[in-house]
Order: structure tokens, then sequence, then C-alpha cells
């Protein structure tokens, strides 16, 4: 299957990354040798095959039901999650208006 | 006295313990050998000081006759994909340049509990994306090998090119890589060091910035194989906080060395004979065969009917994780924001990404958001999960008639800086011996086996069963003993 540049613009804006024509022209034939080349996979007989969820067997584990059970991940950290933001105001992260 | 940069992990905390030279005199030494190797652009931070204070601590401790750790008075690079608390953690991205993480990984912190001290951040390919570390948006790293008779600047390989690098050029006695489709174990094979994957869940992936989780798996890289299975000791270990972390006991690897092979079988999978193969590196493989023998094991022909399959599979999935995994980079947590005039929220979304991301980054992310969106998801997405089954089935299979497999890391040496950037489809055919361990979940490990023609390393690679790291690092020890490996760059740094 290949995929024209309007496709690849579309998947572009998905993916929320800007893209110049430029780029576009660019992207666009190396999208397609990629997809080409994946391609193969559809040849391999699967009948009866799980896809894979886990590499190696393990079981899930649900941490302690308690406040704070790793201080590391927990709360009452809010200026250390806000030290790295571009822009933070009043203790929340700020972001160009949303709201007219 | 002797050079102390020429030393190892094992040599370095052996001498420090004894007395021999103080863990000072060696970070002195690594951080002089880090500051003259710009040239090699291997790190993209150095941080002498954090080293100093390391090795002041242990030799402190040594003085007050404390109990040293495992790794007291190694000092190491550190790839730049692990969070540094306080250190810029940039992954070798621009949307990530003045991120200073106010924590520290996991490994990294076992690391430094065990007595390392850090010499700098390492530069790598962008976001770990890459097999030459050209990607980086830090420039990219020169190894400090040359062919015979050229001075054309060599890929140190990738994504942990500056890892390589470093321990090759003796900028560090050791450093962490990560591998998420060979990023340990080619960087290794072209700069003729050492280096080992384990079982993936061995080692934590808190605080590792992520690539494509069900594959990204951290190691060490080192001089040889003692000083691996001394610093793979150190970094594995159950951490609640990554819940695909192995909840199961950290085994002595160092103390159950052994290159003795009697008893055990070696497998060589008949599919990588394949075309792409170069000459050297068919007779360095060879050769791997007969020093295993030599070793006492038996070797056997195995297959692994689905080898052909394990780079598209590849090259869907890790894309796939990768286009969710770096939806975070938003401009509003963390990192760079780029905000045009009068642009809204959406706007600014994409002008962040444009601006941050570098083109082989871009390339991945939309390739992984095409394969998952609706209507192709089943077609390239199920399917590439589907035939990660059979490549892991494969391999079980063929670990009922053999211990481990015995195969080339890469299918050539190093190759020129500049001369695979053309054509990303090629770059990524460089994978193909390092990926379907990957895809498996298994440990593998590299092991320099000899120099080629122009004078270039090799590398030989081992995969082991799930959890089977002793058996890896065994069969590595028995082809490092016999390989007999002292080829080092010429210094023209």
């Amino acid at each position: 299957m290949s995929v024209d540049k309007a496709t690849v613009a579309k998947i572009a804006s998905l993916a929320r990354i800007n893209m110049s024509e430029d780029d576009l022209d660019t992207l666009v034939p190396e999208f397609n040798n990629i997809l080409s080349f994946v391609e193969q996979l559809s040849e391999v007989d699967v009948t009866g095959v799980e896809p894979m969820t886990s590499v190696i067997p393990n079981q899930q584990r649900l941490r302690e039901d308690a406040v704070n059970a790793d201080p590391l991940t927990g709360g009452d950290i809010r200026d250390k999650v806000l030290a790295n933001a571009p822009v933070a105001e009043h203790g929340f992260f700020g972001v160009p208006k949303v709201i007219e | 006295m002797t050079d102390l940069t020429e030393l190892g992990i094992k040599a370095i905390r052996e001498g420090v313990k004894a007395g021999d030279f103080t863990a000072r005199e060696v970070a002195e030494g690594f951080n002089a050998n880090v500051a003259a190797a710009e040239s090699l652009n291997a790190f993209i931070t150095a941080t002498p000081d954090k080293a100093l204070d390391a090795a002041d601590r242990v030799d402190a401790d040594r003085a007050a006759g404390k109990e040293l750790g495992s790794m007291a008075g190694v000092p190491i690079g550190m790839k730049d994909l692990f969070a540094s608390e306080g250190v810029q953690t940039s992954a070798a991205s621009h949307i990530l340049e003045g991120f200073k993480p106010p924590y520290e990984s996991t490994v990294s912190r076992k690391l430094w509990e065990a007595g390392a001290g850090m010499l700098g951040k390492l530069n790598l390919d962008q976001f770990a994306m890459g097999s030459s570390n050209e990607s980086s948006y830090f420039g990219e790293v020169v190894s400090p090998w040359r062919k015979q008779g050229s001075d054309a600047k060599l890929a140190p390989g990738g994504s942990s090119g500056g890892s390589s690098a470093a321990v090759a050029a003796r900028l560090a006695p050791a450093a962490t890589g990560t591998d998420t489709g060979g990023s340990i174990r080619q960087p290794a094979a072209f700069t003729g060091i050492t280096g080992i994957k384990p079982t993936y869940g061995r080692c934590s992936r808190w605080g590792i910035v992520a690539f494509a989780s069900s594959l990204d798996q951290a190691g060490p890289m080192a001089q040889d194989v003692t000083d691996c299975a001394i610093m793979l000791e150190a970094m594995a270990g159950f951490d609640p906080k990554d819940s695909t972390s192995l909840d199961m006991p950290v085994p002595n690897w160092e103390a159950a060395l052994s290159s003795d092979l009697k008893g055990k079988t070696v497998g060589i999978p008949k599919e990588y004979r394949m075309d792409g193969l170069s000459a050297d590196v068919a007779k360095a493989w060879d050769d791997g065969i007969q020093w295993l023998k030599d070793a006492g094991a038996e070797v056997v022909e195995v297959s692994l009917p689905h080898t052909k399959y394990a780079l598209a599979s590849y090259y869907i999935i890790a894309p796939a994780e990768a286009s969710s995994n770096l939806a975070r980079y938003d401009g509003v947590r963390y990192g760079l924001r780029d905000l045009p005039e009068g642009a809204n929220l959406q706007e600014m979304y994409a002008a962040t990404r444009a601006a941050g991301f570098g083109d082989e980054v871009k390339r991945r992310i939309l390739i992984g958001t095409y394969v998952l969106s609706a209507g192709f998801y089943d077609a390239y997405y199920t399917q590439a999960q589907k035939v990660r089954t059979l490549i892991q089935r494969d391999f079980m299979n063929a670990f009922d008639q053999c211990d481990v497999i015995l195969a080339p890391t890469a299918p050539t040496a190093a190759f020129e800086l500049g001369e695979k950037t053309g054509d990303p489809l090629e770059m990524y055919m460089g994978d193909v011996f390092s990926v379907p361990a990957s895809l498996a979940g298994l440990p593998a490990m590299s092991v320099p086996s000899g120099v080629n023609g122009d004078g270039l390393p090799l590398g030989l690679q081992i995969i082991g069963k799930p959890f089977d790291e002793q058996g890896v690092l065994n069969a590595g020890l028995a082809l490092e003993e016999r390989a007999g490996f002292t080829a080092k760059p010429q210094k023209w740094w």
C-alpha cells in the first residue's frame, strides 16, 4: 500500500507536528519505502497466533492503597512538578487561552 | 605508575580497596580524559565535580573502615536518557534541552549507592532512535577508531554511541546504555568493547526517557565480561515503580563466572547466514564457533524461521510505542515551547513538536501514528505483534536444543558517518541480528572478537534464555579468553 501527500499531511496533523510542503515532499517517499518494507509481514501465516502482550510473563501488581505510598511519586510536590514548565503561573501550568 | 584510565571496573575497585591509589586520583584521571576529548563529542554534559564528590565519599568511607560498594571508586558515564537529579537530561533532543529532573532514575541511583560516580551525561541518538549516533541534536559522536590509512570519521554505533566511544577512548571505564533493538550491542561491537542487555524487566525503566516501553532495557557497557557482570549486578533489581520490573532476586553473576562450557550446547541459527553478511564477519563467526567448542561446548545448528520478519515487526512496534510515548512532549509541562504569535493551544503543540523533534524522531512518530490509526491497526500493529509471538516461539523452540545462541552482533564493522543517513531503511537493516532478541525480551551480549582487514573491531553476540544472564556471561567469557582482543584505537583526538 502506498500513501499520498494528503495522507501524510493528515497523519502529521494527528501527531501534532507541523510539516511544510518541503518536509512532506521529502517524507512521502521515505514513508512509502518503509511501508513497502513492512508490508512483507502480511505473508506470514498467523492463524491461531495471539498477538504478544507481555514479552516476559509477569504479574500485574497493585500498590498499597495509601496516600503517598511512595513519596517520590506521591503528592505535595507541586513546585517540583512545575519547576520545568515553560510557563507556570499561580501554581498552574500556563497555556494559551482556550476559552473565548 | 600505571595510567589509571587504562583500568576497568574490577581493577579500579580492587585498587581503591587495597589503597594502591585513591578514588579521587581515578576520577581526576578520567575527568582529564573527558576534558581533552571534545572532538569525539561523546558527552553532552560533563560533571567533573560529581565524579570528584563521589570519589571523595569513597575515599572517606575507606579511611573510616566502612565496607565499600561493588562499584566503589569507579567513575562512569551516564547515557543522557537516564534522569539525573538536577542535571540536564536531554535524550539528545532539542525538546528536552534544559530539562532538569527533580528525581534520579532507579538504575543510576543504584549505581551511586554502589559507590560509582558520574563523569557526565553521554551523547546518544535522539530519543535513542538511530544506529549511528547521527540523530543527536547535540551533534554526532565520532568513533575513536579509524580505518587503517584513513582519517574518515566513523560511526560509534547507536543509539548508545556516546557510551561506546567514551569506553573505547578511555574517557570512562564503563558506561550505562539502553537497548531497544540493539542499542547496547551494536555500538559495543563497533568500538571493540563489551555490552549486555539483560532479560526484559531485570533493570528498572523508572526514570529512563521512554522510547518503546515493551523493548527498552538498560545494561552496562564496559571493557570486558567481568566488568559487565559487576555493573549489571549493581543496576538490576526489582523496582515497584516499574510495572514490568521482574520481582526476582539478582544473582551474583560475578562470583559465578566460569568459562568452562562442558555440558553446554551452543546453537548456530542457520537463518543468520544471510545476504549482506560481510566476509570478515562470517569469518569472525566461524572463529567464535571454534572457540566455544574449545571451551567444551557442543555446537548444533538451530532454526529461527521467522528471522526475516523481525525487522519489519520491529519497525512497526517500536514506532507505534514511540508515537504514544512521545505524545507527552507538548510544550506545557517541561522542555521546549514554541508559541507563534496568536497561536492557539493546538497550534502551539504542533509548532513545539515541529521545532523540538529531529527528522528521525518525526519519521518514527508518523509511522507509529499511521500503523495505530483506525483502519490500519489490525493490518500493521496487530499483525506485527502476532509475528513477534512467532519470533519468540522460534527462540523457545531453539532453546529446547541449546543453552545459548551464537551469532554476529552486526552484519558489518563500523561504517562512515554520513554513509547511511540518506536512506533510513538501509540504516534499519544494520539491526538485523540484534532486533530478534529484543523482540523476544532475551538477554544478549556483544563481545569483541578481533579486527577486520581495515583494523576495525568486530563483535560476536551471545543470546540466552530468559533470566539466564549467567549463561550469556559465561559463554561471553569463553569467547573473550580465546579471542585475546587487545586492539585499541590509536589516539588522534
